[in-house]
């Protein structure tokens, strides 16, 4: 029986239900240190002072450095790639001269416990000269906001992006319908704060880092090119996560803080981040000012499409670089049909958290304000909100869709769906007509209930690759390495239904390790609802490679013909004489390096694959809702 | 100079004497000084639960208390819930009805759901909902923890044993009921 797609018991249950697992501020290391970052209290200053003489003599505290002392270190790169030059606008790993937002890390302490790295941190002096604040993204870009950075100012990019002719589509409208809509700031908040542990062996030239996760493979390299060590002279290691929900796992500050002190004090460091910091120092998201415009002909068709975004990104330029406000624009048109379409986004910086990903960046946002844009629209122009979706949902004779536009280096294009057919079903099966009448009654009677439906296009699956290993053991146990990483999503059971499936072993027996650069060195992590899509077609092509490697083996060992042969329960047996068969196990003592070269074969029961996919997926929903808000408490 | 002091302290019915700063909480002592990792903080400040145990047989926030609060006192984690590498039913409920997902607040749920089952065997959903709205969680939206802490009681007390049989959900699913008439007094 398949195992993809049967509900089986997750691997993770059983440790995580026993308290035995392995999350990053479990790892204690012998003569550890912790580190305790002291954050800006003020959004907009200059730091005309830092004393830390006080917080240095303090007993038990190992170590304090402030932005002078790390000055000649890189700011934060940019994950991903993009056209726009932000080299400007990138956070430093402390701040100098500067603060830019509450929560800048402006110094760090090292002491023996984290209690005493607290006291240490509040010992530290630093006098602050206030300066005028920019928290808006509409003001910022203007002359008279106070300016980050004097030389470049407060606008970071703006982007565009669009098809067709939106003047023309606009010039034969019938109807324009415009809206504004502002989406507030999120942040994820997964219930394990951030953490890390480094530990660093002088006699080897060796860090070993605890913690990271997401995108274990990129964070090497950066830290590999911020601390001017080999790659192979950086170890990450697995843990268990809290949740990521796509700020967990980033390149943040204390990702190179923790290792560099680790080597410098020659001891390991940990860092937990408190529930406080977290608010405050952990990617924020969202923050966006949407100015949409619509163009309808006389039969409440789409002619065009006009969106302008203004996004407040916060102080700094991080990880994902522009990425929130690019998938925003490019997902803007949604599942409709639209025949023309121009986006623009101007990228602000203000005096607050900088902004990463959250859950869905930029479909929480498009959808958001295009579905309320339909429901507008559907107001002014009186027709039904469902009907002036449904004659403007592309058709799935119109699949696959190109969009005409690009993102995250990928082109858009719809590759299936039934979109009408969809909307349909959710009708029908929620009773959604029901849902309305009743809400009418009770509007009728003085209650607050109204119904609301957002139609949602997802993206899933991208690229450019993912990397899988699968080994057999002669004791006949499987291990399988994913490029993947966890953030407490349950990757290793998905990774072990998959891998079961093609060695024909029970999955709860296979042992997934993701998050390890020393045992697989390549890989591109967990972010994108890529892992599954990705890092399990790189597995199935792995572990299939490995169960034909068992049978070309196993065939040489029988002297039977592969075809004769069959994998069934861990063993490949001669069909029709299962007395002659062999165990998995046996099968990998047979790949020993010496038989193995006799046989032409690489060493070592076990393949590598590589899955490599230019393009993304699109899944798409329907969401309803039947609401009442409480007149007394606005819940 | 530290300020210290000798407290003796049992947990899972292992008796500890260690040597505590009067400022260190008893999540840190339980976790940094004597290996009990399981239990979690995820706020330090009371709101979200993770890091409950059981002092003297009552839920407690470890954050929220000092170690030498503890002294003298029988503390029960989640390593103590499972004997002898089986888990108890609570923990195969919690499993069963995907009543986690990350797991990190998982072990203070386990230790209130606990705490709660011995003093009401067969609980109502609406109490149920009461009790479990103490803790957060960021992965399940809860439903499942629901279904589990259901599940383990009807497992314990006599009314439900049926629906221990029915572990896929069978609640689930729109139907034609409307979200106002579905949603507890607790949502959410």
């Amino acid at each position: 029986m398949s195992n993809v797609g049967r509900r089986i018991g997750r691997l993770e249950d059983r440790r995580l239900l026993r308290g035995l697992g392995h999350f990053v501020d479990d790892v204690e290391r012998p003569g550890q240190l912790w580190m305790r970052v002291l954050r800006s209290p003020l959004a907009h200053a200059r730091i005309l002072d830092v004393r830390a003489d006080a917080a240095r003599s303090l007993s038990g505290v190992e170590a304090v450095l402030t932005g002078e002392d790390l000055a000649h270190v890189r700011p934060i790169p940019v994950r991903t790639r993009s056209e726009h030059r932000l080299d400007d606008f990138l956070q430093p790993v402390l701040a100098t001269g500067r603060v830019r937002y509450v929560g800048e890390p402006v110094a760090v302490a090292l002491a023996e416990d984290a209690y005493l790295a607290e006291d240490a941190a509040e010992l530290i002096e630093v006098e602050y000269e206030e300066l005028p604040v920019t928290l808006d993204a509409r003001g910022a870009i203007e002359s008279d906001a106070p300016q980050l950075r004097e030389e470049v100012g407060n606008k970071a990019a703006t982007l565009s992006m669009g098809f067709g002719d939106v003047e023309e589509a606009f010039q034969n409208a019938a109807h324009v319908v415009e809206v504004e809509v502002k989406i507030g700031r999120h942040s994820a908040v997964p219930l394990e704060t951030r953490g890390l542990v480094a530990e660093y062996d002088r006699g080897s030239d060796h860090l070993t880092i605890w913690g990271s996760t997401k995108v274990p493979h990129f964070n090497r390299r950066v830290l590999s090119q911020m601390l001017d060590m080999p790659l192979s002279r950086i170890s990450m290691k697995k843990s268990d996560a809290g949740g990521g929900f796509g700020v967990r796992g980033e390149f943040y500050p204390e990702d190179f803080l923790v290792p560099y002190l680790a080597r410098k004090t020659g001891r390991p460091v940990k860092w937990t981040e408190d529930r406080q910091e977290n608010l405050v120092a952990t990617n924020h998201s969202r923050e966006q000012r949407h100015r949409l415009q619509a163009a309808f002909d006389e039969g409440h068709r789409l002619l065009g499409l006009r969106a302008e975004v203004r996004q407040d990104n916060g102080a700094y330029i991080r990880t994902h670089g522009v990425i929130v406000p690019d998938l925003t624009l490019a997902m803007m048109p949604g599942p409709y049909r639209i025949p023309a379409y121009e986006g623009t986004a101007h990228v602000a910086l203000t005096n607050k958290t900088p902004c990463g990903t959250y859950r869905a960046p930029g479909r929480y946002e498009s959808t958001f304000s295009r579905e309320h844009l339909l429901d507008v629209a559907a107001a002014e122009l009186g027709v039904d909100r469902i009907d002036l979706r449904r004659i403007n949902l592309l058709s799935s004779s119109e699949m696959p869709h190109e969009r005409g536009l690009s993102t995250l280096s990928t082109d858009v294009v719809l590759d299936a769906g039934d979109y009408e057919g969809l909307l349909d079903k959710a009708l029908a099966s929620s009773g959604f007509e029901d849902w309305q009448k009743e809400a009418r009654e009770l509007r009728a009677r003085g209650r607050l209930v109204g119904t609301g439906i957002g139609y949602f296009l997802e993206k899933s699956g991208l690229g450019p690759y993912e990397e899988a290993t699968v080994e057999v053991d002669p004791t006949g146990s499987v291990r399988v390495l994913t490029g993947g990483a966890s953030l407490g999503q349950g990757i290793e059971t998905v990774m072990a239904q998959i891998a079961a499936d093609q060695l024909c072993v029970p999955p709860e027996a296979i042992e997934v390790v993701h998050t390890d650069t020393d045992l697989l060195p390549d890989g591109v992590g967990s972010w994108a609802s890529r892992s599954t899509v990705v890092g399990g077609s790189a597995m199935m092509l792995a572990a299939k490679a490995t169960a034909e490697k068992a049978l070309r083996v196993a065939a040489d060992m029988l002297e039977a013909s592969v075809g004769d042969l069959r994998l069934e329960s861990s063993r490949v047996a001669v069909v029709g004489s299962p007395d002659r068969s062999l165990s998995l196990g046996e099968i990998a003592a047979a790949c020993d390096p010496q038989s193995s070269a006799r046989r032409g074969e690489a060493p070592g029961l076990s393949a590598r694959r590589t899955f490599s996919v230019d393009h993304m997926t699109y899944p798409y929903g329907v969401h309803l809702a039947q609401v009442e808000v409480d007149p007394g408490t606005g819940g | 100079m530290k300020d210290t002091h000798t407290i003796e302290i049992t947990v899972n019915g292992r008796v500890h004497e260690i040597e505590v700063e009067s400022r260190r909480t008893l999540a840190d002592v339980l976790r940094h000084d004597l290996a009990y990792t399981g239990t979690h903080l995820g706020c330090e400040h009371g709101i979200c639960g993770a890091c409950t145990v059981m002092l003297d047989g009552l839920p407690a926030r470890s954050c929220l208390l000092f170690g030498v609060q503890a002294d003298g006192c029988e503390v029960e984690t989640v390593e103590g819930l499972e004997s002898d590498g089986q888990l108890n039913p609570l923990q195969e409920a919690f499993s069963a009805h995907h009543g986690l997902q990350c797991g990190f607040c998982t072990p203070g749920f386990l230790m209130l759901a606990t705490a709660f089952l011995r003093e009401v065997s067969n609980p109502t959903d609406e109490e149920i909902r009461e009790a479990m709205s103490s803790n957060l969680c960021r992965c399940t939206g809860y439903q499942g923890i629901i279904d589990a802490v259901r599940a383990a009681a009807g497992r314990n007390g006599a009314a439900a044993v049926e629906e221990m049989a029915a572990p896929e959900g069978s609640r689930s699913g729109v139907g034609s009921v409307s979200p106002l008439r579905d949603a507890g007094g607790h949502g959410q």
